[in-house]
């Protein structure tokens, strides 16, 4: 087989989990982006570890045990980020990551969570954001 | 390695070469999908497509210890955590309007952009390199775990480290929330949800459900992955 195309379907799912990454909205949307991108590095891993293993003979076999790793760790990262998101909603009644903007700057005007405040939230808002 | 891939051209390719291209086809449109409908839980259920297809990938490239963990892991496990979050965090069933942002034409841009770059890249150096799948196959259960517990022993072991502390994590991000609830200052900024009782002891099972759902399946995660890798 041509490493061409499992390079090249790798290089496609990245950029595709790229897209997802910076044009989706719901937080759990992102992070299925992430695991489409995470997939893509292991393909490659897998790829080119099945090539090095046949050209140069090493036995060591590091793209297939980092392919492992990486599962563990997008394993890990999922339930991290799940309890994360959990715990916005929580606090916030949304994951839309579009309107967390506590820390952005020049968002004065609309505010953070514009839409579900209330006055006298947004004056405490305001107040906490005064003396920060 | 010039000879045999002057011998292995483009416009002839092998049976496993149709079969990557089909699975890869099938792939990447479903990556397509999940990124791009509207549907919260359908972008979940056609990420199983995709990881599905992506397993189907590893055992043409003769991976086969990887293919199952593939299985196993994302789409057993991980998939399952999402479809638990979309639940909890109260996704509409239908279509959501606002499911894309509003830059998704820059996304766009960005995307497209770093395709093309990275195809064209990646082409231009691999074109004549030709990887022989024939022989002994280089991912059995066998290899795998003898390079594994010869060569990568302490990374083993500190990747489970790393999950119970991940665990730990989730159950700890899960309720400390629950415990700053009762706490008036802390919370009172972080609650916008309009009167602060009626939110607060609606949401209150689902954080006690939550650390259950997540702490079994990341109990699942661990044993399944040291299980198989014996």
């Amino acid at each position: 087989m041509h490493l061409a195309y499992p390079a090249v379907l790798a290089a496609l799912l990245f950029c595709t989990g790229l897209y997802g990454v910076l044009a989706r909205r719901n937080a759990i949307l992102v992070l299925m982006s992430v695991e489409l991108m995470l997939n893509a590095v292991n393909l490659n891993l897998v790829a080119f570890d099945v090539w090095l293993s046949r050209t140069t003979r090493e036995t060591l076999h590091s793209g297939q045990a980092l392919t492992l790793f990486t599962i563990a760790i997008a394993a890990a990262e999922i339930g991290i980020g799940l309890a994360i998101v959990l715990a916005v909603y929580r606090n916030r009644g949304t994951s839309d990551i579009d309107k967390l903007r506590d820390t952005a700057e020049g968002h004065e005007t609309d505010g953070p969570d514009s839409d579900a405040l209330t006055a006298e939230q947004a004056g405490r808002a305001g107040k906490t954001e005064a003396t920060a | 390695m010039t000879l045999s891939a002057a011998e292995h051209g483009f416009l002839s390719p092998t049976g496993v070469e149709i079969a990557f291209l089909l699975v890869g086809l099938v792939t990447f449109g479903a990556a397509l999908v999940t990124v791009t409908t509207r549907q919260l839980v359908h972008a979940a259920l056609w990420l199983v497509v995709t990881l599905g297809g992506l397993a189907v990938e590893y055992l043409l490239l003769t991976a086969e210890f990887i293919a199952w963990v593939q299985v196993l892991i994302y789409v057993g496990s991980v998939v399952v955590l999402l479809l638990f979050g979309l639940m909890l965090t109260k996704a509409p069933i239908g279509r959501s309007p606002d499911a894309d942002s509003g830059n998704r034409w820059a996304a766009l841009t960005v995307a497209v952009a770093a395709a093309a770059a990275l195809v064209w890249v990646v082409v231009d150096a691999f074109r004549t390199t030709w990887v022989d799948l024939d022989g002994p196959a280089s991912g059995t259960t066998a290899v795998t775990g003898a390079s594994l517990f010869q060569n990568w022993v302490l990374p083993f072991e500190a990747l489970s480290v790393l999950l119970l502390a991940a665990l730990v994590g989730a159950i700890v991000l899960s309720r400390k929330a629950k415990a700053e609830s009762n706490s008036p200052p802390v919370n009172s900024r972080a609650t916008t949800g309009g009167s602060p009782s009626v939110p607060d002891s609606r949401n209150h099972p689902i954080g006690g459900q939550a650390p259950v759902g997540q702490s079994k399946s990341a109990v699942e995660q661990g044993p399944a992955e040291q299980e198989g890798a014996r």
